[in-house]
């Protein structure tokens, strides 16, 4: 087996997406569409944090595309004014496989839930994420079946008690971001639907990698599963279970910030930092190529959300998908002129006189 | 002397000089001299491991350059290699050579070259008596005759005796040759294929400088293996040459086929070809999502060759995302594309639905194999065309076509994109194990004839209220197709998907009526693609029986209807390559017939749809044995029906 280099330099996530001078605001990334999520979803603030980030980018509007799934939060492109495609449950991430693969020029997102992204379409999504297709994950996980009235989903807790499961669920749950990483996602990072600087951020640094970006959203579903992340959210709560991910800097939270990350043997553990001292914390650093370390710190925390590292788990450099793919064609092209006639005569041919 | 092999298909227009019913034996009595043949059907069996289908192509390779028309039928087990030397580990290849004009590839052969008692007892059936069969006997041991439930030898117990029995020892002949090269005993063996290719080469007066030449550029990383074939198939050759034991060879001149420069071709690689044809034909990049199936990887192993000219493939994880991926490529402008058979079509149902929703291009293959389920993967069947037709949830309309031959693929294929991109809808294209790996001449197409595929992108606001918007469901009047706007268009943003939409503006809509509405539209844009009207064959100008058939068994249909005209009996033939819509004349064309007799590899499936639609009660002649049917028994159904009409 040989492989070949194909020699690809290093380029920002949007690199050959055209660009615009034109002033872009919110508003012109807003469809003409009535937005019909239930009142006090998540899927609101979100949208809201999408629109008011994208004229960041400068991208040209035409050249922006959401590809989603089935679930409310697949709603989503409807609602913004760009090019959309509302798909199939599970399979936006194979469609825009094909669309990124075809089309060097577009930046494209998909949007999914944690029942599209995880149940029926968990084939396409790691496979999309070993791949590493320029693609945009952004996995709405409100931990159930919104779009079907209440069901359990696989990023349930076990022993959840829903519709389908009235004496509880008996499944052990995906850890999203465990899952992406385990799938040597290159770029893997958390938010939460209520901290839009956070999200933003996350956001900002996902359209800059080149690769599949997988943003796992934890976002309340008020009508099926309210208040999944409100331990995250209630002051006092909030600073003891989130583990905030700066890159370059000890990981460290808590009230007073006493609580530290430290390694211990081949796992990463909450310690006070007052017992083990400053120096055992430890330095965070997504670009770690071994994704070994994220992985471990996406263990920190267990299905009760004991523990809830967010920010950037993950963040190396791998060539993509699409970028190898084209480059193939481009060789080959500019090596081998495509006549038609050649290759359709081939090698023996024989003629038959008049 | 010119003698027609046994149960073929006799030459188009008065074949009752070159059909001498009921000839049997096929080949004349031997003599010295050399014979000539208007055709012969030669099927080479042996151990997977042997190297037949290699045999057989190279023959093949040798009598196409010859200029002979010829029909191939490959068949080979599902197992990469089932245990050496055992029934199910058979493969063979059978080809049928002719100096005329053939439809099949014959339905029994004339010479059967069996390598190992399994092939023998596999194939022996089919050999009519006074046939010639060359066995390897190097492989006949009490423990290889054992194995297949042999309990005596037949090569001893009389059991051959209506046959021409070449016993020759090939496996020893060709080490012997190969003992100075210092290769291994195992490796000289191997080589044994190509001593009997030499030893048919010289049979039937074929060159063999095209084989030395094939082998040496095969084998060209390894030399020492290209001269050992070499040399065995020289030791073949020169064994026929020299021994006592073949006195006579036979001479198959060339076919008159209309002129042309011809290559052989397969129907996969023929669809391969149409596909790269339809991108450079339409100026589009062509994207191939796919996942590996039998028999349809061999279109994804070639269109993986030919990236130059703008072809990505894409080998998926399933294929759902093979056919995702192509529809996405299809919405950012492409011509997507998706290959498959019968079990994939079923993945990929719920996203055929979505791309009729969405109203994109797409071209969709199913090369059809046995069924239900995993079925039988190498064998042939045409049991997919109702899955076709309607295997999707909702009202979900796809044209069908299907080709006829291997060669046709080509044509289908450009006439699939040509639907697909003018009507902006998915489609499926229908081909089967028989054609896809079966090969027959290919006049080559003149390049400037092929079809203009290229169709326009929306590029500007399109709303009839002048609002200025663009409304991506608002249609051709003509072709009812909507407007292909793809990403990148300034001004055209919007939003599909799987959702109802709304007529013309494409919002989501559930409205009762609306969705009445777009589910007619939908219907009525498929019923309206123009597709050419049924051509019949009927040189007798009275037949009052027509024979309707589709896909792949126009040949024996064919080669049928040619030994009914034979006999001096009329009987018309026509063959759909539209399945969906069908031709506007078809309805006239089975209302003139007194009796419809419809064909097919599964249980009747065209004919249901001819009964609903036309309230014809065509007579449904089926057979699901995974492989084509043989010319003489449709002669035989055929025969019947027109003697109950004309009883
Ligand atoms: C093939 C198929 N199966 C089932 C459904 C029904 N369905 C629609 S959305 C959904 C689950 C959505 O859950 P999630 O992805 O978490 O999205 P949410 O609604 O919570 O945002 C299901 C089961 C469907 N639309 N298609
Ligand atoms: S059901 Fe839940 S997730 Fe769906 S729109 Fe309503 S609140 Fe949002
Ligand atoms: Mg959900």
């Amino acid at each position: 087996m040989t492989t070949v280099d194909l020699g690809l330099p290093s380029i920002g996530g949007t690199a050959g997406v055209p660009t615009t001078d034109e002033k872009q605001t919110a508003k012109s990334f807003t469809s003409d569409q009535e937005v019909r999520w239930c009142p006090g979803c998540g899927d609101y603030a979100v949208l809201a944090a999408v629109r008011s980030f994208l004229p960041e980018l400068r991208l040209k509007r035409e050249n922006t595309v959401f590809v989603s799934g089935i679930g409310c939060s697949s709603r989503f492109p409807y609602y913004l004014n760009t090019y959309g495609v509302h798909s199939i449950h599970g399979r936006a991430p194979a469609i825009a496989t094909g669309l990124a693969t075809s089309r060097s020029d577009l930046s494209v997102w998909v949007v999914t839930g944690d029942g599209d992204a995880l149940s029926i379409g968990g084939n396409h999504l790691i496979h999309t994420l070993r791949r590493n297709v320029n693609l945009k994950i952004l996995l709405f996980n409100n931990r159930i079946y919104g779009l079907t009235k209440g069901q359990y989903s696989p990023t349930s807790e076990q022993g959840k008690v829903t519709k389908s499961t009235p004496v509880g669920s008996l499944d052990h749950p995906f850890n999203p971001v465990s899952l992406a990483l385990g799938a040597e996602a290159t770029f893997v990072a958390r938010a939460m639907d209520s901290d839009r600087k956070q999200l933003t951020e996350v956001l900002r640094a996902a359209a800059e990698h080149r690769g599949s970006a997988l943003v796992e959203i934890y976002q309340n579903c008020p009508i099926f599963n309210d208040g999944a992340f409100d331990v995250l959210k209630e002051p006092g709560e909030r600073e003891r279970r989130i583990v905030p991910l700066r890159d370059g800097e000890p990981i460290r939270f808590g009230p007073e910030g006493e609580f530290g990350v430290v390694q211990d043997g081949f796992e990463l553990r909450v310690r006070r930092v007052s017992e083990v001292g400053e120096d055992a914390v430890v330095v965070h650093d997504a670009s770690r190529t071994d994704p070994g370390y994220a992985f471990a710190l996406s263990r920190l925390g267990g299905q009760d959300l004991e523990h809830t590292p967010t920010g950037i788990f993950r963040s190396v450099s791998r060539p993509t998908y699409d970028d190898l793919a084209r480059e193939q064609v481009r060789q080959a092209q500019e090596s081998r002129p495509a006549d038609l006639a050649a290759l359709l005569r081939g090698n023996d041919t024989w003629q038959v006189p008049g | 002397m010119t003698v027609t092999g046994h149960g073929g298909d006799g030459p188009a227009g008065n074949g009752a000089a070159a059909l001498p019913d009921g000839v049997q034996g096929g080949l004349p009595p031997r003599s010295k001299e050399a014979h000539k043949l208007d055709r012969v059907v030669i099927r080479f069996a042996g151990d997977s491991g042997d190297g037949m289908q290699l045999t057989g192509d190279r023959f093949t390779s040798e009598a196409a350059a010859f200029g002979n028309d010829l029909a191939t039928l490959p068949n080979f087990p599902a197992e990469i290699r089932a245990p050496a030397g055992t029934l199910p580990g058979v493969s063979s290849f059978q080809l049928h050579f002719a100096d005329y004009d053939i439809l099949t590839p014959g339905d029994r052969p004339d010479v059967l070259v069996a390598m190992n008692p399994a092939a023998l007892k596999a194939n022996i059936r089919d050999l009519p008596q006074g046939g010639i069969l060359i066995l390897n006997t190097d492989e006949f041991t009490k423990r290889n005759l054992t194995k297949v439930g042999y309990s005596s030898n037949p090569l001893e117990d009389g059991s051959l005796g209506g046959f021409q029995v070449h016993e020759v020892a090939m496996a020893t002949l060709t080490r012997g040759a190969l003992e100075e090269t210092g290769l291994s005993k195992k490796d000289a063996e191997r080589a044994k294929n190509m001593f009997a290719l030499g030893l048919l080469s010289w049979m039937y007066n074929r060159s063999t400088e095209g084989t030395e030449r094939f082998l040496r550029e095969k084998f060209r990383r390894r030399p020492e293996i290209a001269e050992a074939n070499v040399l065995a198939f020289r030791t073949g050759w020169n064994y026929g040459e020299t021994t006592e034991a073949f006195g006579v060879t036979y001479e198959v001149a060339p076919a008159k086929l209309p002129p042309g420069t011809y290559r052989q071709i397969t129907g996969n690689l023929a669809l391969a070809y149409g596909i790269v044809a339809a991108g450079q034909r339409s100026g589009l990049d062509v994207f191939l999502g796919t996942y590996p199936i039998t028999p349809a990887s061999d279109v994804l192993h070639e269109l993986s060759k030919h990236k130059n000219f703008g072809v990505t493939t894409f080998q998926a994880e399933d294929e759902i995302a093979g056919i995702g991926a192509a529809l996405g490529a299809s919405y950012g402008g492409a011509l997507g594309v998706t290959t498959t058979s019968g079990p994939g079509i079923a993945l990929k149902s719920e996203t055929i639905g979505l791309a009729v929703m969405t109203e994109l291009p797409l071209l969709i293959c199913d090369i059809q194999r046995g069924g239900p389920s995993t079925g039988l993967p190498t064998k042939t069947e045409q049991a997919d065309l109702l899955q076709a037709m309607y295997g999707r949830n909702g009202e979900a309309p796809v044209p069908v076509l299907a080709p006829s031959s291997p060669a046709d693929c080509f044509d289908v294929a450009l006439d699939a994109a040509r639907i697909a991109l003018t009507y902006r809808t998915p489609v499926l294209l229908l081909s089967d194990g028989y054609i896809a790996n079966g090969s027959e001449p290919w006049l080559l197409p003149d390049l400037a004839e092929l079809p203009d595929l290229r169709v326009p992108f929306a590029s500007e606001a399109n709303a009839p209220d002048g609002s200025g918007e663009f409304w991506p469901y608002l249609r051709d009047p003509e072709t009812l197709a909507r407007p292909w706007a793809v990403p990148g268009t300034p001004g055209l943003e919007h939003r599909i998907g799987g959702l109802e939409k709304s007529d013309g503006r494409g919002d989501i809509s559930y409205d009762p009526d609306n969705h009445d509405r777009m589910v007619r539209i939908r219907q009525a844009k498929i019923d309206g693609i123009t597709v050419p009207d049924l051509e019949v064959d009927d040189p007798s100008g009275v037949a009052d029986v027509l024979v309707l058939g589709w896909g792949s068994t126009f040949g024996p249909i064919g080669a049928a209807c040619r030994r009914v005209r034979a006999a001096g009996t009329p009987i018309a033939q026509a063959h759909l390559r539209h399945l969906n819509p069908m031709p506007s004349n078809l309805g006239d064309v089975l209302g003139r017939y007194r009796r419809v007799v419809v064909p097919e590899m599964n249980l009747g499936q065209l004919a249901t749809l001819l009964r609903a639609r036309y309230l014809v009660d065509v007579v449904s002649h089926t057979k699901v044995a995974g492989l084509p049917f043989k010319a003489e028994e449709l002669q035989m159904v055929f025969d019947q029906v027109l003697q109950e009409v004309h009883a």
